[in-house]
């Protein structure tokens, strides 16, 4: 893994936000089975509340609000990750059933189960004697 | 080989981010070595009063009771397993970039911490750590006669 792959990368948000936070890409992986694609994105500081995510035409969009709340009796001394929303875009392609997209998140993780649409899922042909 | 070292920051903790880049950008420069120098996993933020530290660190999807904390004197040591996800036959990634495998990593704070009042918490993929200063090492107030 590179160097730049280890660090949060910021973002710049397509949209014009009202918040004065930095917004960051989440890291994610995605892959695929015989059924569908999963999108797994790590979002710490985000719940099922603070999550959201739209399909418009064929972009997804994924965003995530993290609450600051910083302790105001302690000052920080060290800091290695500085905190913010997430947002990121992925184009889905005509294989996927987008009526049927499921999201969950649990511990900052977002998952998302993109199912391959029933035309486009691996068939087997029977092959018969002549 | 530059090291990190905590309390450098201190006073100008707004720069710390910029400065670890710059060094990170440093040893890149100065280093033959092909392999760029790693950052520790996973990353904290360390907040202090007189009394207490609070470390934060950002462990998305762990299992809480996969996290091991210990203390010894000033040194918090986590250590632990991001969840692996084991593909089956005929699943491939199409991306990685999520950290996954064990991690091991030793912070040292600028006080011993009183072992017995340590709390954590996991929330959100967050983990915080509260650090209650020992009582024997807090600062005293002199009077002058």
């Amino acid at each position: 893994m590179s160097e730049k792959d280890l660090h949060k990368t910021e973002n710049t948000a397509a949209a014009e936000r009202v918040r004065n936070v930095k917004t960051f890409l989440p890291r994610v992986d995605i892959y695929e089975t015989k059924e569908a694609l999963f999108l797994i994105a790590d979002m710490p500081g985000t719940d099922d509340k603070s999550v959201d995510v739209e399909l418009e035409k064929n972009v997804l969009t994924i965003t995530g609000r993290v609450n600051i709340d910083e302790a105001k009796e302690r000052s920080i001394v060290y800091s290695e990750y500085e905190i913010g929303d997430y947002e990121r875009t992925f184009t889905l392609s005509d294989e996927i059933d987008r009526e049927k997209i499921f999201a969950t998140v649990k511990d900052g993780v977002l998952r998302l189960e993109l199912p391959k649409a029933e035309k486009v899922k691996p068939k087997k042909i029977a092959v018969k004697a002549a | 080989m530059f090291t990190p070292n905590l309390w450098r920051f201190r006073g100008f903790p707004d720069a710390a981010p910029e400065i670890l880049r710059l060094q990170r950008e440093m040893n890149r420069l100065f280093s033959n070595v092909e392999q760029r120098p790693t950052q520790d996993y996973p990353a904290v933020n360390i907040w202090e009063s007189m009394e207490s530290a609070v470390v934060a660190a950002e462990l998305p999807g762990i299992d809480a009771d996969k996290i091991a904390i210990e203390v010894t004197g000033d040194i918090l040591t986590l250590s632990g397993t991001t969840k692996i996800n084991a593909l089956k036959e005929g699943e491939t990634y199409l991306r990685q970039e999520r950290i996954q495998g064990s991690f091991n990593r030793k912070i040292q704070l600028s006080f011993p911490v009183d072992t017995q009042k340590v709390e954590a918490r996991y929330e959100k993929g967050v983990l915080s750590i509260t650090l209650p200063r020992l009582k024997e090492n807090l600062p005293k107030k002199i009077k002058i006669n």
